[in-house]
Parts: structure tokens; sequence; C-alpha cells
């Protein structure tokens, strides 16, 4: 019964967004301008409804309804709640009808609180909006309806791969997925300012909020991703180049080209075409990955569904919104006339250089994550790794780097570098400090030794833009830009940090035996059997000592599920400030004579934490800037709003 | 050319020069990736092709193919381990240092990254097992039903 009734909301859904876009566009014309009321309203219960769908889902998988083909696929009544709820999205049926119901909120959402705008250019944008989210309704509903029933019900469900049942799970798709979709924001105004050749510093202004929440949910959950392949995985990596990854990166890549864009063109009214490129590209780039992902096109962990049928579907999709988006773009950019003049050393120069080594990278990284699929159509099948990646992205990502440490402290449309003299000195020193500190260490490969050394750069340029500033009156913006840069340094330091001074080490030791991984003596004091609720364990108790400091236990598994049967390895990790051990159980050690020994993998690695905290702290400084700007943007609408009244009043 | 856009470049010049460096740098970008993947992709092997062109022996590759039954040794260190990969035609005997992946049993199918060494063994630094049941390594997809099902006959 929920089933159906999840059912009817997604197809009533669908009818009101193909209402949605027939009203919208036709508010456009003079004829039709009586429709231009409906189309707000008819955003938002579309919203709600698909919000009912997807809670519906949830109800199904919470009872674990064995009659749902989705659930019977995916579930098992033995799991634990908040795995079963999890469960929903942790699949592909269930993952479109989360992507669907996001981006018909985010849709809701914006025609709810979005006045900053020509009402001509929302319509057009709402239209939009419609637009994309119908092909992904027919998607959802022809191809891959998450409430099919089954007949006859069977008795148990398959179960969820165990490797997914993970609390990482249960918040790292919804968090990239608010990411993915909120980008559909984008591309819809992008399309609704080409449409109304609205394409100035208000609609920059007006897009600014909206991508700024995307790319900080698709930061937070790349993070959150990058942690969750680290610790659960057990193959000490925190970033694989699976073109699962690429396909969460891609967009991260060009949301954050965008918001600098943006930030050009609602400041100073220049890369205007450029910026609406942008956000064309920008959720086109989420579109590619989920193409990739869920076509089944490439075998990853994160690829659920192989069929043929799905893939050409999304194919059809893509080419359509991509391809028509770039059509109308391609008819339109001609009218979008020049921007403000700039010169070469400038906020604006230096943002170009930002976007332009983003679109480099992304280009990089899109071209690795394809080309498999190419040569695999001549017959030749390759795969793609960190030797291409790493180097080939750092061509782009170290010059960016270099002008992101000046780029924020100058001025707008022309400026000098003596002026910022102190603050090169200053981001100089602490390199050159850096380059002796890494070589007196020794032995840095090349790719580390300079990400070291630009991470310390960074870190002390990053926080340039506060001096001389009255701190307790500078703008949140300003605060958030700060701490998304210096995030930056933090992470890259983290990473090269961990590629440069890991340590590994993989024995077989018997109960009672030592081994040294960097400054740690771990210990192996038993392995005994443990269960939990659906999941047998063999668990290592081992004891670490740093140093000569007191021991710490560590309790890495090795779990056995049995629905669908299943074995994982289950890290044990200890943090210090200065880094992390990270050991692993493998099997028994066979044909031993005696006692048996047991395989353990043990890894030292310095600061590989920053990595993480780095990128918190980006989403922070997005925070921040979202706070700062939305703040200042209601401020400024209550103003105009308390003007327009007093005039109101006088003229009475 | 800064002197230049300082003294009075036109907004349309300037709109030009800017899209004549993004083109540039866009194209520079593709042309690296395209050399860089031309030296830097690792082949995809199955047993049978390895077995009748190996590839050189510094050369990163891939080899994908079933872990066949009963091949399953630990040698005496206790980490290492060797068994033999085939695909029904040919069989590969294949080294690994390390934890197997928890999904690494005999009669499954396995990705082992690596190089070819010239005596024909297989020295893999990584192992991929596959994640579930639903997934097969590709190149046994694309196997003729008969193979597969000899595969699994033989690998049961």
């Amino acid at each position: 019964m929920i089933a159906e009734f999840g059912l009817a909301a997604l197809w009533l859904a669908a009818a009101l967004a193909a209402f949605q876009l027939i009203a919208g566009s036709l508010a456009l014309t003079e004829r039709g301008e009586g429709l231009a009321g409906a189309v707000r309203p008819v955003a938002v219960v579309q919203g709600l409804l698909t919000a009912i769908a997807f809670v519906a889902l949830i109800l199904v998988f919470a009872r674990t309804d064995l009659s749902v083909k989705l659930v019977a696929m995916n579930s098992h009544s033995m799991k634990p709640l908040i795995f079963k709820i999890a469960g929903a999205w942790g699949n592909h049926e269930g993952s479109m009808l989360l992507w669907v119901t996001v981006m018909s909120l985010a849709g809701g959402f914006v025609a709810l609180v979005e006045r900053r705008l020509p009402e001509r250019t929302m319509l057009a944008t709402l239209a939009g909006q419609a637009f994309v989210s119908l092909g992904f309704y027919a998607f959802l509903l022809i191809s891959s309806n998450p409430f099919e029933r089954l007949d006859p019900v069977p008795a148990e469900g398959n179960g969820l791969n165990p490797l997914l049942q993970d609390l990482g799970l249960a918040f790292h798709p919804p968090t990239l997925y608010l990411g993915y979709v909120g980008l559909s924001v984008a591309f819809s105004f992008a399309i609704g300012a080409l449409i109304t050749r609205e394409v100035g510093p208000a609609f920059a202004r007006a897009m600014r909020p909206w991508v700024l929440a995307a790319w900080i949910f698709l930061t937070l959950g790349i993070t959150a991703g990058s942690y969750w392949a680290y610790y659960e995985l057990g193959w000490g990596g925190w970033w694989f180049w699976d073109p699962v990854e690429n396909a969460s990166l891609m967009p991260w890549l060009a949301a954050t080209a965008l918001l600098h864009s943006a930030s050009v063109l609602a400041a100073r009214n220049a890369l205007r075409a450029w910026t609406v490129m942008l956000g064309v590209v920008a959720f086109s780039m989420s579109m590619i990955g989920t193409f990739l992902v869920r076509s089944g096109i490439l075998t990853s962990v994160h690829a659920f569904a192989v069929d043929p049928e799905r893939g050409s579907f999304i194919l059809v999709l893509l080419a359509i919104y991509i391809g028509g988006a770039l059509t109308l773009f391609g008819l339109r950019a001609a009218t979008v006339t020049e921007g403000e003049r700039f010169a070469p050393v400038s906020r604006e120069g230096a943002l170009v250089i930002n976007n332009v080594a983003l679109c480099a990278i992304l280009g990089i990284v899109l071209f690795g994550t394809l080309y498999p699929l190419v040569t695999e159509a001549f017959d030749t099948k390759v795969s793609v790794g960190p030797p291409y990646f790493n180097p080939m992205g750092a061509v782009f990502f170290v010059p960016m780097l270099l002008v992101l440490m000046v780029g924020p402290l100058l001025r707008w449309r022309r400026d000098s570098l003596a002026r910022v003299r102190p603050a090169i000195i200053a981001a100089g020193l602490a390199i050159l400090a850096a380059v002796i500190a890494v070589l007196l260490v020794g032995g840095v490969g090349v790719l580390p030794f300079i990400g070291l050394v630009l991470a310390v750069g960074l870190a002390v340029a990053s926080v340039m833009p506060l001096r001389g500033r009255n701190l307790r009156r500078t703008p949140l913006a300003v605060w958030g830009m700060v701490l998304a840069h210096l995030g930056i340094a933090v992470a890259l330091f983290g990473m090269a940090s961990e590629s440069a001074f890991s340590v590994e080490r993989l024995v077989a030791l018997r109960e009672g035996e030592s081994a040294t991984v960097g400054p740690w003596t771990v210990r192996l004091d038993a392995v005994e059997p443990v269960a939990g609720p659906n999941w047998t364990a063999l668990e290592a108790r081992m004891t670490a000592r740093y140093k000569d400091g007191g021991g710490s236990m560590l309790l890495p598994q090795a779990r056995s599920f049995w629905a669908p049967p299943q074995q994982t390895t289950e890290s044990a990790l200890k943090t210090r400030w200065n880094g992390q051990l990270y050991t692993v159980l493998g099997g028994e050690s066979p044909g031993q004579t005696g006692p048996g020994r047991w395989q353990v993998r043990l890894w030292w690695k310095p600061f590989v934490t920053l990595i993480w905290y780095g990128g918190l702290l980006i989403g922070l400084g997005g925070v921040l800037a979202l706070i700062g700007r939305t703040a200042s943007d209601i401020r400024r609408v209550i103003a105009r709003d308390k003007i327009a009244y007093r005039r109101e009043r006088q003229n009475r | 050319m800064a002197s230049a856009a300082n003294s009075g470049l036109k907004p349309k010049h300037q709109r030009l020069v800017l899209l004549v460096i993004a083109l540039v740098v866009l194209i520079a970008a593709a042309l690296l990736a395209i050399w860089a993947l031309r030296n830097q992709a690792s082949y995809f092997y199955v047993p049978s092709e390895i077995v009748a062109d190996p590839p050189s022996p510094d050369r990163a590759v891939r080899l994908g193919g079933m872990v066949e039954a009963g091949s399953l040794r630990t040698e005496p260190d206790g980490v290492t381990i060797a068994f033999v990969v085939q695909d029904g035609e040919a069989q590969v005997p294949v080294r690994f240092s390390g934890i197997v992946p928890s999904l690494f049993v005999e009669g499954s199918g396995v990705v082992a990254e690596g190089k070819m060494r010239a005596d024909g063994t297989f020295v893999a630094d990584n192992l991929l097992a596959k994640h579930d049941e639903n997934y097969v390594p590709r190149e046994m997809q694309n196997m003729t039903e008969k193979q597969a099902k000899q595969v699994v006959a033989e690998t049961q």
C-alpha cells in the first residue's frame, strides 16, 4: 500500500513537472502571461510530492516489505534499522529516486525563496529546472521503478553489500547528491538567463548562494567519501582515482571554477559568457558522473547495476540536456555583451588563471576517466591510474596554487605586484624554510616535495588577506575565503605528507609477537572470535606503543557477513596529533606447524588526518561565505522593502 | 602584453585575448593528456593474451581471470601467496605479497595489477577481487557463454 502510494506521488510529481515546463514557457509569451502565477506553487508542490515518494521508500525499507522487489533484492530483515534505512538509497533505483527528490526539492526551494531576479528570468529558470527533472522522472518511472512489486513474495531478502553497511554510507551519498543535483539549479539559472538575455551581476548574485550551497555539500561529500574508502576498504589509501571518485571530483572542479567566476561577474560585471558556460558545464559533469556510475559501463564498488538499457537511457538524456544547453549557449553567446575590462595583474586576472587551471584539471580528469571507454571501443582494454592523474594534474595545479598565494590580495580592475610585496616575501620565506626542512629530512619524491613546500607557503599566504584588517569587523565572506584557502593548504600538506612519509609493514605474527612500523611497536596479544547483529568476526587484540609511551589497544577485525555471504576487513586506527597508525588483520597464515600465524598489515601515516581536516575547513569556509552573503542579501531586501513602504506612505 | 592591456585595449579585444588564452591552455591540457595516456595507461590482459604476447617486464599491466581451484599456496613468510589465474585457455602463475582482499577465494574472479616477469610469473602488487556477486570482471563478460560455463565448471 505504501509502495503504491509512493509510486502515485511520483507520477503526480512528474505530471506537475510537465505542467511546470509548459506553463513556465508559455508564461514567457504575451498570451500566456496568465500562467505565470501558477509556476512557483507548482514547483513547490512537485518538490513535496517527490519528498513523499522518498519517505514512502524509506518506510518500505524500514519495515522490510519483501513484496517490493527493490527491498527483496537489497535488504534483509536481520539488518540493523539504520542500515535498513540507508539501504533505501544504497542501490540503483533508490539512489535515482534520491536524485530526483533532491532535484525537485531544490527547484521548489528556489521557487519559494528566490526573489532577486526579474520574474521572467525566474519563470525561464523554473521551466528549465522542470525540463531537466522531467527526463529523470521518465528514467525513474520507465526503466527503474523503485516501487515495483514482486510475486511471489520471497521469504527473505538478499541483503545489502556489507561494504556499504557502515554509518559513512548513511550520509555520504545524500550529501554528494545534494551537491550534484544542487548544481542543476545553477544549470537552470544559466538557461533562464540565456533565454531572457539577463546575464549580469544580478544573475551572478542570485546564482552564487545556490552554487555555494551545492559546492559545500560536494566538498563535504567528497571528504566523507574519501575517509570512508580509507578506513572501510582496508587498503590504506584515501583516493584511488576510481572512476566514481572522479565522477564526484569533476563537478567539484567545475563548481569551484563557477564559484570564482560568479564572484567576478557579481563584483565587476566581467566574464559573463564564461560564467554561463561554467553553469552549464558544472551540472553536465554531474550528469556525466551519473551516467558513468549508473550505466554499469564501469565496474567499481559503486556500480550497482549492469544494465545496457539504463545506460542508453541516461546517454540519451545527457545528449538532450548537454547538447541542448550548449546549442542554446552557441545561439545566445554572441548576444551576451562584453564585460568590463581589467588588467592582467588584478583580482580578475588571478581568477581567470584559477578558472582556466581548474578547467584544465577538469579536462585531464575527464580524459583519463573516459579514455578506457574509448580504447575499449577499439578492443584494447586499459586502465588509467595515479601515474597519469597525479603528475598531469600537478602541471596545472601548481601554477594555480602559486597564483592563489597572491590572488586574494590583489585589487579589482588593476593592481601591481609591488603593492603586495610583503605578502609575497612572507610566503617566499615560508617556502624557503619548508624546502630546507624537507631537504634535511630527505628521501622525498618530486611531487610530494612540491606539495609539502607549496602547502606551507600557501598556509602563510592564505591568511594574508586578514593582515591589517580589524578582525571583528571583517566580513564573514572574507573569513570564509581565508578558511577555504587555508583548508586547501592543510589538505595538501596531509596528502603530500602521507605520500612522502608513510611507512608500511606486512608481517605474519604469532600471538605474543611484535612488529615495528615507523615509531610504533605493535604487539599481537590475541585473536578471538566476536559476533555482531548480522556478522561474525575474528578480532585481533593489539597493543601499540608510540616510541616509549604507554600502550593503547587496537581491535582490527576480519568480518564475515552472512546475508549476502561476504567478508570485509575492519581496520583499526590510532590517531595522534601527528598522524595515524592503521592496522588491518588479514587471514590466518596456513600451512604452518605449531601455533598459527596471523597476517597483519600496519601503516604509520604521518599527518594523514590533515587531508580530511583540510576538507572540512574548505567546507566550513563555504558555510561562512554562504551565511555572510545571504545575511547581507536579506538585509538589503529588508532595507528595500522599508524604503518602498515609506515611499508608499508618503505618496498617500 | 601587460602594457597593451593597460593602454586602451578594447573590451572586444580583451575578450578575444581571454578566449585565446583559455583555448590554448585547454588544448595544451588535452594534448598533454593524450600523450600521457598513451604512455601511462596500463593495459588489460586475460591469461591467453598475456601468454601469447607477454608485455615487457617493466610495464605495469593488469591481468584478469579466474583463480584456479586448488592452486592457492602460502609461502613460508606467511604473507606471500602464489596462485594460478586462468581463463579456460591459458594459465598464469601469480605471486602476491600482502593481505588478500576479503572477497578473494579460489574459483572467483580476480584482477591482478603488476608486472609480468620474463620467467612467465606475474608479480602482483595489488589484487582486486570481485566486489559482490553482481560483479564479474569485464573480460569475463566478453567470454562466450560456453567458455564461461567451462571456466565455472573447472573452478568449482
